[in-house]
């Protein structure tokens, strides 16, 4: 909610100019009031060599959190804002952006009537913010602001200096110096970067955002570097916003009932970034192998436990020969975007009704999944803590028993093949485990027995010699089929013979 | 199957025969006056007619184009009353045998008796009433006469075609004056409360009966108190002497000293008996060849004794059903085939196991029925509750023992068998059919809107849309549910404080008690740590046997040695600690203290739920401190120094900044004071080194919840456990007592909160000291009501809310729906604590305990 902006001067331009382009008298404080709060403007110091401005934002957090009443619960669309204790009132956030923008509105066009000539020219700046909200730390903010013009000094500030153990806070200490930029060009950075690096979760959303980043990034932002994460960063929140309004309510409260953060039992849903590089060629060969044990089964309906957004859903779609299709997962958030991608509501009449998505959970016996011919559960086992399989295990096998039953799971043998993994680490944050080739086979062979199935096991990926596939997949055939199910298992065993 | 013709008249006309549960089918020309027959014999809600039905489907209450959607609509209302269990008589013409066989299908998927009351009536007569009916004047002649020569045809086939009960009324005075005379069920013996002993399969064990039946203190098949033995069936085949346990039981039923049903070995004798032929294996010779000894006389009461046998009877005013091998709820007091054979055999999956036997389809895993259920049949090592059932067959006469089951005190009484009588074909199975064995609960249980009834508070509801949350955090993040019998209600705070300076003040909350009439309270320091419930039992074993984990049948990939010995978890049921060897330290701990204070013994019990607070708060909530809390702490600490001293430079260049320069201090020491009381909550842990426990309430032991017990009693117990710790984990809970009514007491109250929360202290809860109480009007009272610290409330409301205009608007709090929640979930949680006490089923816990989770996700401020 602070910063200071400082020029240096010369007797025939002299510093104090800065009050004339920000068309804000050095002599006085000025006060404007905005609706989240007062923005005041003042000048520390005013001299001739040396003048330094400063906005400094006064934010009403108890109307911050009271403005939303209504929305759902008790506040503001977003979670972090509904709280009285937030940082928003201390941290360089995107209302401090929008405040730069009312205040210095005309300094920020570039306009000024008395120095038409010294608006237009590049002047010595400092620009400092002592906590600024960076997501991406001091790295991204030197790459956001050095490819234009700035010298760039950026100190992480640590959360607390009585817990070090805590680490580092996401707020940095902003230097910025440059003597090639006008003073219009600066704000107008700050303006949209700011948020930026906020990551914008705790923004107004207008109607005109994407105007207002174009007008504001003019002549800078589609040379930037980074050009792609600023734009996605800006407008990113629209749907963010109305997404945490309308589906992560309760469970929201859920996590605030246990003093948990949010994204760490909302983690259902994978997160934008790493969707951005999906499909991974991994998750196709993974599908592919799916679908290739289920033709194989001769499977016609197929349950996807766990079908998350719905990708082996869709997949499943385009072979008429499966005639149902039944997703099933715990997360009404993951079902709600599934549906939507598979544009259920719009889908004729025919192929909507192969299709049925409902919330349900494995670790109880369910009997809307019994009678079916196959069961995929495609990387859903390592979600669950351990001692809560033999429920899965159950619910599955010994409950829905259908007559194949395919599993994959990661095999964490593969995971020092992986660049990016850090060692030791897993694959993803709520893997509970991640298991050897062998663990998986201990565990498939015991569960092939105790429910009379019998279990083959099939590489999904490249066959390391050493470390073996980075997917790992099992496929249980049921041994003594049920009467209702005739004719097809004939074959399966079949091919199984062939293939042992 | 009878047909009454001219049987059962009475003076002024017959007496008709009709069970209470069935499907009474009129049959009868237009015109015979099966309406009017109806209505003066049954309820008029029990009679549903064509003709009313043609009206709902067509507005025409004889449009005969109408007919096939007028008896879908009949078949449905009489299909939803025969479920509910509700006797049902179909007014139509069904003179056509199309049209009674639909019925009789209806009845026999319902398993009630269909039962035919004709109406002959001369077709002359029917057309004179229909002639006097404006609605029916023009119905043809040849309509009426085509009824009559359907109705004369069918009339011979009526009980071949499946009516249990078959009443021809002839003519029409025989049709005036008959009556109906409502019969109960064979099976149904509600009216018989007991007490009983129910004794499982006997198997000719003669010897191990009497000595059974003398240790339930029958002496010649008699109980003095006037109990009555009630047997499962399965009397012979195998063991030694199946004629003199026949003998023993049929002259105690003669005397009306006990019930007996039959059991499939019975049955198989029985058709023996009539001269059928039967394989004479699973030790029918046995009976065979020691019953050739028998008189012939005998052989025939036995025979007419094993006749009259009822497949299974309801008891106890429904809250028991004794059959022999089990009965879904949907089967009790029903009539049909198929519940006499699901009674003597059971059901089946339709697999073969590896002794190619059928494999028994474990229908005590689904069963939610409020009447126990009590049978034989499957043979298991020992009697156990499953779901509110209980097989009492432990395999006598395969050297096990006779058990008995005493109702209603459902107590177990066992015998051990004298000797292995017979060689069993398979091993005894570990379990009961269907035992646990990893099985989860079912989603049926738990999913969509559901309706929670409470002995405390009614009938609760949880919203669907709730109830999806939690069943995501359940499935997704849960201990257990086998070791998550409870979750800890959420709590009110005390009304808004006017008292200058505070939000929250004592003086309301003990003014909110007195106004309850509550006089002595307890106020309780607050932790400030997480909260954390703790279930601690004496052994793995002991989590084995009463919790059912950790069974040595089911080896997880874990392949943890000696399995949990208990559970520790937030208030969302999340395991505590991911570290499953550092929550078994710290029970380890809790056990030690609780066997030192001698608290196993005293409490008669070997588990013990604790309500507990663990210490530090960073020990859990690290994410949420560094992403909010230390996050508000490091960015007011960055800006603060630069802005002031922005500030203090304006100021001495005399720009007039005094007034801001002053608020922004202010604001200042603010975060400041916010930052230094978050801290007073974090301190580092190392292993167990730092972690502190301070439990302050005992929930519940074997056989009892201590919900109830007054919060003095409590706390005794509670500091002894603190006083026996000797790993320094346990902390004790200060406490003060106040009477409301009293200033003084009131005053020092309020002095006691004021120096704790002086020093930093979250706060406090005052608590009726008798626990759980109700008010002048009956209804539950608050079970709690916090008082937070001014200081700690920063946290809460943000560094600034003591700014007199934060105070002001954050007044505006709305405090009802969070007291509301509270008590809904407060009842929940009794509820569940009842229910696990009791021994009730797990999907009855765990019912409840979903029902809590759910509540916590309703829309309500949370920071009250």
């Amino acid at each position: 909610m602070f910063l200071t902006l400082t020029t240096t001067g010369t007797p025939d331009r002299p510093a104090t100019d800065l009050g004339v382009l920000l068309h804000k008298h050095p002599d006085k404080a000025q006060a404007f009031t905005t609706s989240f709060g007062t923005a005041h403007v003042l000048y520390p110091e005013a001299e001739e060599q040396r003048c330094t401005a400063a906005l400094l934002l006064e934010v009403d957090a108890v109307a911050l959190v009271r403005r939303g009443k209504g929305k759902g619960r008790g506040g503001a669309p977003d979670a972090a804002l509904a709280q009285y204790v937030n940082d928003r009132p201390y941290a360089a956030s995107s209302l401090l952006a929008v405040a730069l923008s009312n205040v210095f509105s005309s300094a920020m066009r570039g306009v000024c009537k008395a120095r038409p000539e010294r608006a237009a020219e590049p002047l010595p700046l400092r620009v400092r913010i002592p906590a600024l909200p960076a997501r991406g730390g001091p790295d991204l903010v030197r790459r956001l602001f050095e490819p234009l013009g700035w010298a760039v000094t950026a100190e992480t500030v640590p959360l607390d200096t009585q817990f070090p153990e805590w680490g580092d806070s996401r707020y940095v200490r902003l230097e910025l110096e440059s003597a090639s930029r006008t003073l219009a060009e600066a704000l107008r950075h700050l303006y949209v970067l700011l948020p930026v690096l906020d990551d914008a979760k705790h923004y107004w959303v207008a109607p005109d955002e994407v105007d207002k980043l174009l007008r504001a990034g003019e002549g800078w932002l589609p040379g930037h570097p980074e050009q792609r994460l600023i734009t996605s960063r800006y407008l990113s929140r629209r749907w963010s916003l109305t997404r945490e309004a309308m589906e992560r309510l309760e469970l929201i409260r859920l996590a605030e009932t246990d003093d948990s953060d949010v994204e760490e039992i909302d983690n259902a849903v994978e997160a934008e970034a790493e969707q951005e590089e999906k499909p991974t060629p991994l998750a196709v060969l993974r599908r592919e192998a799916i679908l290739t044990a289920l033709r194989d089964g001769a499977a016609a309906r197929v349950l996807d436990l766990g079908c998350g957004e719905g990708h082996l859903v869709r997949e499943l779609l385009k072979e008429p020969r499966f005639t149902e299709i039944v997703g099933v997962d715990v997360s009404v958030r993951a079902l709600t975007i599934a549906s939507r991608r598979l544009g259920l509501d719009r889908m004729g009449e025919r192929q909507a009704a192969r299709v049925n998505l409902f919330q349900g959970s494995l670790a109880y016996t369910d009997k809307r999944l019994g009678g079916y011919d196959a069961a995929v559960l495609s990387e859903v086992i390592e979600h669950l803590d351990l001692p809560r399989l033999p429920a899965l295990e159950y619910s599955v096998f010994g409950s829905a028993r259908p007559r194949t039953v395919v599993v994959t799971t990661p095999n964490v043998e593969y995971n020092v093949r992986w660049d990016t993994l850090p060692a030791g680490h897993v694959r993803h944050r709520d893997h509970r485990f991640e298991w050897t080739r062998e663990e998986f086979r201990t565990w498939a062979d015991a569960v092939a027995e105790r429910h009379r199935y019998t279990v083959e096991f099939r590489p999904v990926g490249p066959d390391d010699p050493e470390v073996g596939p980075p997917t790992q997949m099992a496929v249980f055939t049921l041994t003594t089929p049920t009467t209702s199910t005739p004719t097809p298992t004939a074959s399966t065993a079949e091919k199984e013979a062939k293939a042992a | 199957m009878t047909t009454t013709d001219t049987t059962g008249t009475t003076a002024r006309g017959r007496a008709l025969p009709v069970t209470d549960l069935s499907l009474v089918v009129l049959i009868g020309a237009s015109g015979s006056g099966k309406s009017t027959f109806a209505r003066r014999h049954f309820k008029r809600t029990e009679v549903i007619s064509s003709d009313f039905c043609r009206g709902l489907v067509a507005d025409d209450e004889n449009d005969q184009n109408a007919s096939r959607d007028a008896f879908d609509v009949l078949h449905y209302i009489a299909g939803k009353r025969l479920a509910a269990g509700r006797r049902t008589v179909v007014d139509a013409t069904n003179v056509q045998q199309e049209a009674r066989r639909q019925l009789i299908d209806l009845a026999r998927k319902h398993d009630v008796l269909p039962i035919a009351v004709v109406l002959d009536v001369p077709e002359q007569v029917c057309a004179e009433r229909n002639a006097a009916r404006t609605d029916r004047a023009d119905m043809p002649r040849r309509v009426i006469q085509r009824h009559t020569r359907e109705l004369r045809r069918s009339l011979r086939h009526l009980e071949r075609e499946g009516f249990r009960k078959v009443h021809v009324l002839r003519g029409v005075a025989e049709v005036e004056h008959a009556t109906v005379v409502t019969e109960k069920r064979f099976n149904d013996l509600t009216h018989l409360t007991g007490p009983f002993d129910i004794i499982g399969d006997i198997h000719g064990c003669a010897s191990e009966l009497e000595t059974l039946l003398g240790r339930l203190g029958y002496a010649d098949g008699v109980h003095p108190d006037g109990r009555t033995a009630v047997f499962v069936g399965d009397l012979v085949d195998r063991g030694p002497d199946s004629p003199g346990v026949l003998r023993r039981v049929m002259s105690m039923v003669k005397s009306g000293n006990a019930l007996c049903v039959p059991g499939n070995h019975e049955n198989k004798y029985g058709r023996h008996l009539k001269g059928r032929k039967v394989q004479r294996t699973h030790g029918l010779a046995e009976t065979i060849e020691q019953m050739d000894g028998e008189s012939e006389e005998f052989r025939a009461e036995v025979r007419e004794f094993i006749d009259g046998l009822v497949s299974h009877y309801v008891l106890d005013g429904g809250k028991l059903v004794v059959c022999h091998a089990g009965l879904p709820e949907k089967y009790h007091g029903r009539t049909s085939g198929r519940v006499r054979s699901h009674a003597l055999y059971g059901d089946t999956t339709g697999e073969t196991d590896e002794f190619g036997l059928p494999v028994r389809y474990p229908w005590a895993e689904d069963y939610r029925g409020r009447a126990a259920v009590v049978y034989g049949h499957t043979p298991v090592p020992e009697a156990t509750w499953l779901n509110n059932t209980i097989c009492l067959d432990t395999g006598a006469v395969f050297g096990g023992k006779l058990t008995a089951l005493r109702w209603p005190e459902r107590e177990l009484v066992d015998v051990a068998a004298e000797r292995v009588w017979y060689e069993p074909a398979k091993p005894l199975r570990t379990e009961a059919p269907g035992g646990h064995d990893g099985r989860p609960l079912d989603l049926a249980d738990v999913h969509g809107r559901r309706v929670v009834e409470t002995r405390h508070a009614g009938r609760i509801t949880v919203r669907e849309e709730n109830g999806a949350a939690a069943l995501e955090v359940m499935s997704r993040f849960a201990t257990d549910p086998r070791l998550l019998p409870y979750l800890p209600p959420t709590m009110a705070p005390t009304a808004t404080s006017g008292v200058d300076g505070y939000l929250e003040h004592p003086k309301e909350a003990f003014a909110q008690y007195a106004a309850d009439g509550v006089a002595r309270v307890v106020c309780e320091e607050k932790h400030m740590g997480s909260r954390a419930v703790a279930l601690v039992c004496r052994d793995a074993e002991t989590a084995r046997t009463r919790f059912g984990v950790g069974g040595a049948s089911r080896s997880s990939a874990a392949g943890s040695g000696g399995g949990p010995t208990g559970s520790l978890y937030t208030r969302t049921g999340r395991p505590f600690i991911d570290d499953a060897s550092v929550t078994e330290a710290i029970l380890d701990r809790l056990r030690t203290a609780v066997g030192e204070a001698g608290l196993w013994d005293e409490l008669a019990t070997d588990w013990l739920l604790l309500d507990t607070e663990l210490m530090p708060w960073s020990l859990k909530a690290s994410g949420l401190l560094r992403s909010q809390y230390a996050a508000v702490g490091a960015a007011s600490g960055a800006v603060f120094p630069d802005a002031l001293a922005a500030l203090e430079g304006a100021a001495a260049r005399g720009v007039e900044v005094a007034d801001l320069l002053v608020r922004q201090r202010a604001r200042s020491a603010d975060a400041a004071a916010f930052t230094d009381a978050y801290r007073r909550y974090c301190w580092p842990t190392d292993g167990l080194d730092g972690v502190h426990m301070a439990p302050f309430q005992i929930l519940a032991v074997q056989g009892r919840s201590l919900a109830a017990l007054p919060h003095d009693e409590q706390l005794a117990l509670i500091d002894r456990l603190v006083e026996h710790d000797g790993s320094g984990l346990l902390r004790t809970t200060r406490r003060l007592y106040v009477d409301t009514g009293d200033p003084e007491s009131v005053s020092a109250g309020v002095d006691w909160w004021l120096e704790m929360t002086g020093r930093g202290g979250e706060g406090m809860v005052v608590k009726p000291v008798g626990a759980l109480v109700r008010d002048a009007e009956g209804r539950l009272v608050q079970p709690g009501i916090k008082c937070r610290g001014r200081e700690y409330l920063r946290i809460i409301y943000g560094p600034e809310y003591t700014r007199p205009d934060n105070l002001a608007r954050l007044r505006q709090r709305s405090l009802g729906h969070k007291r509301s929640l509270a008590l809904r979930e407060y009842a929940l949680g009794l509820e569940a604590l009842d229910r696990l006490a009791g021994g009730e089923p797990l999907w009855r816990v765990h019912e409840a305990v979903f029902g809590v989770l759910a509540l916590e996700s309703e829309p309500v401020d949370p920071r009250l």
